[in-house]
């Protein structure tokens, strides 16, 4: 199926929470949807027998700039033989969203990435820790607006 | 082979000094423990390995800390592991020695500038010997170091303490 | 399913003894974790019942380097040590995602240098692989026999490019240096040396009786569970499934050359054990050689910096490029935001999500039976935590 076909299918049956479809002049054709649905939506991509979007490549965080964060999904289908990318705006006072870690349970390890990286906590996710960064550590790196802390368990950070 | 080829005139008998005998037995094998952390370890499994054998200088890696002489510490030292370094140099037994394969744990190497979770060198959590500079270094240039370690341990003595 | 299985021990009084489960902690010094990896291991005597992995351990932020980086070419020598056994491949998949996005089109010649030195790249990595498995199991001689004859691979790389780990070869539009002169006979001289190792290889270690009933029936991971969770390269062909994207999404010349999926048949127990991950990337170095010979008769002259250019400033716009590494797919999400550096360029490591397999296949394991499992996933830590 082409992306215009299966931008299509997704708007006829979640017409209101599909917030903008760019499939023409770009590299990469995607769909940005409403966080709160992206749940259900992940579901149908799944199961539906003519999307069938068994396989998600990768899920990344994404500092958007103006108070937004964003996450995106690219997904694949091995049956098929087609590619989508989904994406997902929260705020950055509150970044919630759903887990989508029952539907491709490779999603684990890459939303507990995005939640040490970003700070983005997804609801519904089985054990959301910090993965790469310790335990104990501050702040979330990979925000454009993330100052290096000067000592950790007292060693000098920067050089 | 200096020492002792030369010595065997009077019948097996060899007349030496206490220092020089146990930093001979000392340098002629170092046991290193296997802590590779990146790039920097594949390049000691190749020194390690056929082509440039390690094996010919005594040089064997261990698993534990507790049975070893030298830890070569190959890769980045990230914060997250410093802590973990520390603690298996406090388990070493002394005469202990590091050496610091590669510019992440001589300086903090390519990551220095940017890398939030990088140790800017070893030398901030242990104490190094030997610095063995770069990225990765040759296992030519690993074999350097080791020798240069031997020489270092060849100058050391029982009765002056030195580190 | 542990319950029953484990023999309830009863003194001759008739008492009978209370069991207990354990945490023990295995690295992340370990001598067969493959680098810094700390697995928590719920142990009920010898039977694993959970495995914990914990990484991070070498997270050496990259993604904040891209972004910090002045321009997309100083990115490429930060892909290498990411995967630091298989170096080409990762700057392949990010300079092919750059090229995407400017939209240039590479010449032959350089299409022809990139996959003979991807598919060298994808031996020399599985060398590694191969011989520390045995290494992990128990076997030394077949770590020093593939260490001497990737010697001879680094060899040919150290004559192109100057440097044996880390390259810095595979540049935006093109690579860095030309072909030396003498490089094709000696490439075809390592290709007619190599195929008859493969068989030493396989009297010595792969149809071993010992090492069969090490990794045989250990670790078997279920086809449909391993596209669930997102494995690829070796862990997923292991498992029966025949996808390589070097065929099933196309990138670069692959499609002009003659060679086979390997996939694993469960030959020697089940489909998707540890032999079969094994076998599939033994047989897989004999079809790289394959390539490699057949790309070297094809070679065609030309420059290799004719499509370099001099500024890359690619339109706002992102984009998610795939190419098949030696351990599975690694993929990069760019992000430009028409600027002359990158906005966000996230890595996705094939490592990464085939160690997120290792809590789901180990249940059942012994703790032995756990090292021969973290050896056939063939992780890469730098990878992993990037």
């Amino acid at each position: 199926m082409t992306p215009q076909q299966i931008s299509e299918k997704l708007k006829a049956q979640f017409s209101d929470r599909i917030r903008e479809v760019k499939t023409e002049g770009v590299p990469d054709p995607s769909v940005k949807v409403a966080p709160e649905a992206i749940g259900e939506i992940a579901k149908f991509l799944r199961d539906d027998a003519d999307l069938r979007f068994d396989y998600l490549m990768c899920l990344s965080g994404v500092d958007l700039g103006k108070n937004l964060l964003g996450v995106v999904y690219n997904l694949s289908s091995m049956t098929h033989r087609h590619k989508i990318t989904v994406k997902v705006e929260v705020p950055v006072e509150n970044p919630v969203m759903p887990s989508v870690s029952s539907v491709w349970p490779t999603a684990n390890w890459h939303e507990r990435e995005a939640f040490d990286l970003f700070g983005i906590r997804f609801t519904g996710h089985p054990d959301l820790r910090r993965i790469l960064l310790p335990d104990d550590w501050d702040g979330h790196p990979l925000r454009k607006d993330y100052k290096v802390p000067e000592f950790y368990r007292g060693m000098k950070v920067p050089y | 082979m200096g020492y002792l080829d030369k010595q065997f005139n009077n019948s097996n008998v060899i007349v030496t000094s206490l220092d020089n005998l146990l930093n001979w037995a000392r340098l002629s094998s170092i046991w290193q423990m296997q802590f590779g952390l990146a790039c920097c370890a594949i390049e000691m499994m190749a020194a390690a390995a056929s082509h440039y054998d390690f094996d010919r200088f005594g040089v064997i890696p261990r698993a534990t800390p507790r049975q070893s002489d030298v830890m070569i510490v190959a890769g980045t030292v990230t914060l997250k592991m410093a802590t973990r370094i520390k603690r298996l140099y406090d388990q070493m037994a002394e005469p202990r020695y590091v050496i610091s394969m590669g510019s992440c744990s001589n300086c903090g190497g390519p990551y220095w500038e940017h890398g939030y979770h990088v140790l800017k060198g070893v030398d901030r959590v242990v104490p190094v010997d030997v610095y063995v500079p770069g990225c990765p270094p040759r296992p030519e240039a690993l074999m350097e170091g080791l020798i240069k370690l031997q020489e270092k341990i060849r100058s050391e003595s029982v009765v002056k303490k030195t580190a | 399913m542990f319950e029953t299985d484990i023999p309830k021990f009863k003194t001759s009084t008739g008492r009978s003894l209370r069991n207990e489960e354990m945490i023990i902690n295995m690295g992340p010094q370990h001598p067969s974790t493959h680098g810094v990896l700390r697995l928590e291991l719920v142990v009920d005597g010898e039977i694993v019942i959970e495995v914990i992995p914990h990484i991070g351990y070498l997270h050496r932020c990259f993604e904040k380097h891209c972004e910090a980086m002045t321009n997309y070419q100083q990115v490429i020598p930060y892909c290498d040590r990411m995967d630091y056994v298989a170096a080409m491949n990762m700057e392949y998949s990010y300079v092919l995602g750059v090229e995407r996005l400017l939209g240039i089109q590479v010449p032959e010649r350089v299409e022809h240098i990139r996959v003979i030195m991807l598919e060298l790249q994808r031996i020399a990595s599985h060398l590694i692989a191969l011989g520390t498995y045995g290494l992990d199991v128990g076997a030394f001689t077949p770590f020093l026999f593939m260490f001497r004859d990737r010697e001879r691979i680094l060899d040919l790389f150290e004559t192109t490019c100057g440097a044996r780990l880390l390259y810095n070869y595979i540049w935006v539009g093109g690579v860095s240096h030309d072909l030396p002169p003498g490089f094709i006979d000696k490439a075809k001289a390592f290709c007619k040396y190599f195929r008859p190792k493969i068989k030493e290889y396989n009297d010595l270690l792969s149809f071993n009786d010992i090492f069969i009933k090490r990794t045989a029936n250990v670790g078997v991971l279920p086809a449909d569970v391993a596209i669930a969770y997102g494995s690829s390269g070796p862990m997923l062909r292991g498992s029966g499934v025949n996808w390589d994207l070097r065929r099933d999404d196309p990138y670069s010349i692959y499609n002009r050359f003659q060679w086979e999926v390997e996939v694993g048949k469960g030959e020697m127990g089940t489909v998707g054990d540890c032999w079969d991950r094994y076998m599939v990337r033994m047989r897989e170095m004999e079809q790289s050689a394959n390539i490699i010979e057949q790309a070297l008769e094809q070679m065609p002259e030309g420059d290799v910096q004719a499509a370099v250019p001099k500024r890359i400033r690619p339109n706002t716009g992102d984009l998610y490029v795939r190419t098949e590494s030696a351990r599975g797919e690694i993929g990069f999400y760019i992000v430009s935001d028409g600027s002359a550096s990158p906005y966000r360029v996230k890595a996705r490591s094939p490592s990464f999500v085939n160690l997120s397999v290792l809590p789901e296949i180990c249940r059942g394991a012994m703790i032995a039976d756990v090292v021969a499992i973290a050896g056939s996933t063939d992780i890469v830590l730098g990878e992993v935590d990037r």
